[in-house]
Parts: C-alpha cells; sequence; structure tokens
C-alpha cells in the first residue's frame, strides 16, 4: 500500500512542476525584450495592422488568460508558429527530436558499454594502473568540453584518417540512391525494418563520432559512480563468502557485486540520458546534426523565440517523466526509498 | 564579511571565527594531497594570466579584438607562439584575455548561486512549515529544467551579452545550495546551542545569521570549489552557441565557435582554446575532489 501512494504522491509532485515549468517558460517568453507584434508584421507595419496582430495574437488579454490560452494550446500538440519560416512548430519537432534522440540513445549505450565495465574494473583492480588509468580518464571526461571534443574528433578520424564522415545523418549518394522510408524517424531503426542495408551502415558510420562525443561526459559519472559502489560492495561478508565458495572473479565482479552496485549508477545515468538531450545541441551544432539542439541554436541567432521557448519546454517535459520514471523504478527496486 | 560583536565578554565566541580556525586546519590537511595541490597551483596561475592579461599578452590590442588582416591563420611561430586566428590576431593574446570573462564566470556564478541559495535554505530548514513547502517546491521546479537549457532560454530572452549569461547560469544553480543549506540547517536545528538561543529568546534571523550560516558555510564552501569547473564549462558552452562575450571581444568559448569554421586551415586555432578550457575545469574538479575528502574521510576511501 506504501508503494501506491508514493507512486501517487510522486505523480502529484511531477504535475505541481510541470504547472511550475510552463509558468516559467511563459514567463520567459513574456521577458523577451523584442517586441512580438514587430516580428509576426515586420518592423514597419502601419499601427492598425500592428493592432490587429496583437488581438490575433492574444498580446490585448490579461497576463492570466494568456498563460491558459498558451497551455490550452500546448497540451493539444500547437505550440504555435516559428515567426521566422510561418511553418507550425509541431512539425519541425517532429522531424528534430527523434533525431536528437536516436543520437542520445547510441551514445547511451557507449556511456553503459565504457563506464561500467570500466568503474567495475577500477574498483576490482583498486590503486593498481587501471585504477589510475580510469580515475584520470574519468576527471578528463567530466572536465572535457564536448563542443571541443567533437571538433578534435573531426580533426583527426575525418581530416588526418579519413575514416569517418564529417557530419550530417546520413550521405547525399545513400538519400539519393537507396532513400529512408521514414516510418520511426530513427533512421537505424527504419533502416532495419527496410533491410536496406548500405543506407543502414551509412547511418551508423555518422552517427559514431557525434554519440561518442556525447557519451563522454557520461562516461566520467558512470565510471565514478560504479567504482565507489563497487569498493563498498566488495568489503561486504557476501563477497567474502564467494571468494571462499571457490567461485570466479567474473561471477563474483560482473555478476554478485555488480547487482548491488548497479543501483545508484542506473540512477545517474538515466538522469545523464537527459542531460544528454541538452547536451546533444553543443555536439549537434559542431556535426550539423539535424536535431532539437541544431534547430534550437539556429533559432537563437535568427530570435526566433516561439521555437526556443517550444525546444525548452518538450525537453523539461522529457527531464520530469524521465525524473519520475527514475524515483517509481528506484522504489520498485528498494523499497527503503519509500521511507524518506 | 565582517564579525559581529555585540556579545558580552565571557559568552562564547561568534561562530564565524571559529570557522577560520577549521579553514586553517583544512588548509594544513590540503598541503599533503599532491594532485590538489598542484591543480591549486595551475589555478593561481590562470588566475594571475587574467589578472594581468594586458601586460602579459604580446599584443594586446589585437587581444581585445583589432584586426590584423596581413597574417591570417597563421601556424605557431616565434612573433606567435600560438599561431594567429582567422583575422590573424595572436592567439595566445587573445586567449590571455580571453580569461578574464572565461574564468570569472565560474567564479561570479557561483557566488551568486552561494549568496542567492544558502540563505534561503536556511529560512526554509529553520522556519519550516510553509515557507519551507514554498521555498523548496520553486527549488523542484528550477531543477526540473536541465540546467543548460534554461540557461540558454533565459541568456536567450534577455539577450546575448556576458552579464545576462553569467545571471542565467546563475539562476540555474541556486536550487542546489537550498537544498544543501537546508539538509545542514535541519539538523542544525536540533543542536544544543541553537535551542538554547531560542529558549533565550534571540529572534529566528538572528539566529540564522550568527548561528546557522556560518555552520552551513563550509559545505557550501566545498560544493562552490566543486561546482566552479562545471560553471566554467557551462559558459564557455553558453558562449559557443552566441549568448556570452559578443565578438570581437575574446572569450574561450566564442573563439571556439568562430574556430570551428576554420577547422581545415588552422587547427590550431580551435586547439588552444579548447585546452585552457579542459586544463582549468579540470584543476577545479580536482581541487574539489580534494577539498571535499578532507571534509568527509568516507568519500576518499570509496570515491
Amino acid at each position: 500500500m506504501a508503494k501506491a501512494e508514493y507512486v501517487i504522491r510522486r505523480l502529484l509532485l511531477a504535475v505541481l512542476v510541470l504547472v511550475g515549468v510552463s509558468i516559467i517558460t511563459f514567463v520567459i517568453a513574456r521577458l523577451v525584450p523584442s517586441d512580438p507584434v514587430a516580428l509576426y508584421v515586420g518592423p514597419r507595419a502601419k499601427p492598425e495592422t500592428r493592432e490587429a496582430a496583437r488581438i490575433k495574437l492574444g498580446l490585448d488579454r490579461p497576463l492570466y488568460e494568456q498563460y491558459l490560452r498558451y497551455m490550452g494550446e500546448v497540451l493539444r500538440g500547437d505550440f504555435g508558429i516559428s515567426v521566422r519560416s510561418r511553418r507550425p512548430i509541431v512539425d519541425d519537432l517532429k522531424v528534430f527530436l527523434p533525431a536528437t534522440l536516436e543520437l542520445v540513445f547510441v551514445s547511451m549505450i557507449f556511456t553503459v558499454l565504457i563506464g561500467i565495465p570500466l568503474g567495475v574494473l577500477s574498483a576490482a583492480f583498486k590503486d593498481g594502473w587501471l585504477d589510475h588509468f580510469s580515475r584520470v580518464f574519468a576527471v578528463v571526461n567530466v572536465s572535457m568540453p564536448v563542443f571541443w571534443l567533437a571538433l578534435l574528433m573531426q580533426l583527426l578520424f575525418v581530416r588526418q584518417l579519413g575514416l569517418l564522415p564529417i557530419g550530417g545523418r546520413v550521405s547525399r549518394e545513400i538519400a539519393i540512391l537507396a532513400p529512408i522510408d521514414k516510418i520511426t524517424g530513427f533512421y537505424l531503426v527504419d533502416t532495419a525494418l527496410a533491410g536496406n542495408w548500405a543506407a543502414f551502415r551509412d547511418v551508423l558510420s555518422h552517427l559514431i563520432l557525434p554519440s561518442i562525443a556525447l557519451a563522454t561526459y557520461g562516461i566520467g559519472l558512470s565510471i565514478r559512480m560504479t567504482r565507489a559502489t563497487m569498493v563498498e560492495v566488495l568489503q561486504q561478508k557476501y563477497i567474502t563468502a564467494a571468494w571462499a565458495a571457490g567461485l570466479t572473479r567474473r561471477t563474483v565482479y560482473f555478476k554478485l557485486a555488480l547487482k548491488n552496485a548497479i543501483v545508484p549508477t542506473l540512477m545517474v545515468l538515466s538522469l545523464n540520458f537527459v542531460w544528454q538531450i541538452s547536451g546533444a545541441m553543443l555536439v549537434e551544432i559542431v556535426f550539423l546534426w539535424p536535431g532539437l539542439g541544431t534547430y534550437l541554436v539556429n533559432a537563437i541567432l535568427t530570435i526566433d523565440f516561439p521555437i526556443v521557448v517550444s525546444v525548452a519546454l518538450v525537453v523539461t517535459v522529457f527531464y520530469v517523466l524521465s525524473n519520475l520514471f527514475v524515483d517509481v523504478l528506484q522504489a520498485m527496486i528498494d523499497p527503503r526509498v519509500i521511507l524518506e | 564579511m565582517t564579525v559581529q560583536r555585540e556579545e558580552t565578554p565571557g559568552q562564547p565566541r561568534s561562530a564565524w571565527s571559529a570557522r577560520f580556525l577549521e579553514y586553517g586546519l583544512m588548509w594544513r590537511a590540503l598541503r599533503r594531497d599532491r594532485l590538489a595541490l598542484i591543480s591549486l597551483v595551475i589555478i593561481m596561475i590562470f588566475i594571475a594570466g587574467a589578472i594581468f592579461a594586458p601586460w602579459l599578452a604580446p599584443y594586446p590590442d589585437q587581444g581585445m579584438g583589432k584586426a590584423n588582416l596581413g597574417e591570417k591563420l597563421d601556424p605557431p611561430s616565434s612573433a606567435h607562439p600560438l599561431g594567429t586566428d582567422d583575422l590573424g590576431r595572436d592567439l595566445l593574446s587573445r586567449i590571455l584575455l580571453g580569461s578574464r570573462p572565461s574564468l570569472s564566470i565560474g567564479l561570479f556564478v557561483v557566488g551568486l548561486a552561494m549568496l542567492i541559495g544558502t540563505p534561503l535554505g536556511a529560512i526554509a530548514g529553520y522556519f519550516g512549515g510553509w515557507i519551507d513547502q514554498a521555498i523548496m517546491r520553486i527549488t523542484d521546479i528550477f531543477l526540473s529544467f536541465p540546467a543548460l537549457l534554461l540557461a540558454i532560454t533565459i541568456s536567450a530572452a534577455l539577450g546575448a551579452s556576458f552579464f545576462n549569461a553569467m545571471l542565467s547560469i546563475s539562476l540555474t544553480w541556486w536550487p542546489w545550495y537550498t537544498r544543501l543549506a537546508r539538509a545542514q540547517t535541519v539538523s542544525l536545528k536540533e543542536q544544543t546551542f541553537v535551542e538554547a538561543s531560542r529558549a533565550l529568546g534571540v529572534p529566528g534571523f538572528t539566529i540564522i545569521r550568527r548561528h546557522i550560516i556560518p555552520n552551513v558555510l563550509t559545505p557550501a564552501l566545498v560544493q562552490a570549489t566543486m561546482d566552479i569547473g562545471s560553471a566554467i564549462l557551462m559558459g564557455a558552452a553558453l558562449s559557443f552557441v552566441g549568448l556570452g562575450v559578443q565578438l570581437p571581444k575574446p572569450d574561450w568559448g566564442n573563439m571556439l565557435n568562430v574556430a570551428r569554421l576554420y577547422f581545415n586551415d588552422g587547427p590550431w586555432f580551435a586547439i588552444f582554446p579548447g585546452l585552457a578550457i579542459l586544463l582549468i575545469a579540470m584543476c577545479f574538479n580536482l581541487l574539489g575532489d580534494g577539498v571535499r575528502d578532507l571534509l568527509d574521510p568516507q568519500s576518499r576511501r570509496t570515491g
């Protein structure tokens, strides 16, 4: 019963937070110093045109009414239109969000595959050379400006070695010769579903550099987190018992110990997942990845404010929901959480 | 911070003076942590470089933005030890002068966040009740935004400038200090010396000022040391997307933003500013780890 109560309380809190978030984004949108009417009708419009636009945009109504109207539209999936291209923002989001998510998912795979084993081995061979190496590696990773790392990777793998494409999501030749059917918007999935393996390989080769660049911070975090909890777990009695029973190293480290050490790491990783959605912006610009980040940065440069606010809102909703998911998951795994 | 001396002789002295004693002891212990100490030395060198940049830079006018079109994208040489940028400006001078905003954003952000966050946390923790609820729910809301994104959004709304970038990052950062200070305050409140003051009828805000804040200060400062590196990284990120210091004034982030366009012809233009960011962020992180280990020997053994 305590579980259900906890989940409900957590849900209510999430709703409260989402309302707060929407108020803040609305306030920021209102804070924008440039005149939204001028953006809509152009700077040299007649006063009558301006007045008509003001009413059309609802700017003549009281603030709370504007907020309610804005919320009503957002809940119906209407994020307004771009003041530059006049396209509905939601159409753009449908294209760019999957691109960013695909990048983030692949980078999470790298994070888990590199970060967790290094953390485990680091704890297993505590104070050995591998431990020292991976601790330094972790510090470098969390201190790395990702956009700079992205540039360095381009320099090394594209300019010097010529191994991988410089940027974008798919090569022009593939786009023409073996076009991708957009089913889910995730190109790896789409090409695999269609059995279009030439395109699959091409998409994968475009994904490698940006996703590794994006993974750095998470790798650093997960090494540190896994190492810290593993060191604690390895001191416990059941591990001593396992050694005494003559179990292999692999079983002790990766099965018995890791199972108990992994929860904090998973928590950090799932928060990191959402960090990466916003971190992806920095990587996307360098690799010309057609995702939310590129979209957002272009909107900032052209002062297309409705886009900026919509991207912020969408990503934040993701953030809140995944926090909720993590908390509930944690409560399921470890009932002690509910007591706090 | 001035020490309040309104108490009568014989009473225990203000908690502030105990802090200074504690920092002296911490410094003695820190001296034994070699990695943290080296980091501190490098940080000092960077700060000195930033302070004396106009005198240290070989070409201070180019450092501030004066173009030198005759020597565009020259590789490192004796005249220009780190090469030149897209407008022929000496890169070393640009990096030296750019270190001023790049470093100060880290210090300002963390300082401002601490200044806003710590008192709020102390108030929430001390008074409890609806004040606590209100303050903590607001921190929840602020923390539900991905920090980088919120900073970018606020900064875009306020307009691109160094000051606005600094302000918007601070606005995403203060809730951490509120949480920290609240947690500390809640446990301090139960301690005898606070209960005694309360029993003597000392007003709440005076207790917060004289007993709570000084005791919350140490963990907050440790957190601050650990945060400066990340704050510098975030400042560089904002400036990289065009929201920080505006060209032609230099900043490590905006230099990288331009450098990525000239990557083929002058890789050094992108390499050196980025290296500076990495190095300083790393030193602050290592120093932060060292300082944390001092206060929390548990984390030294495991973390």
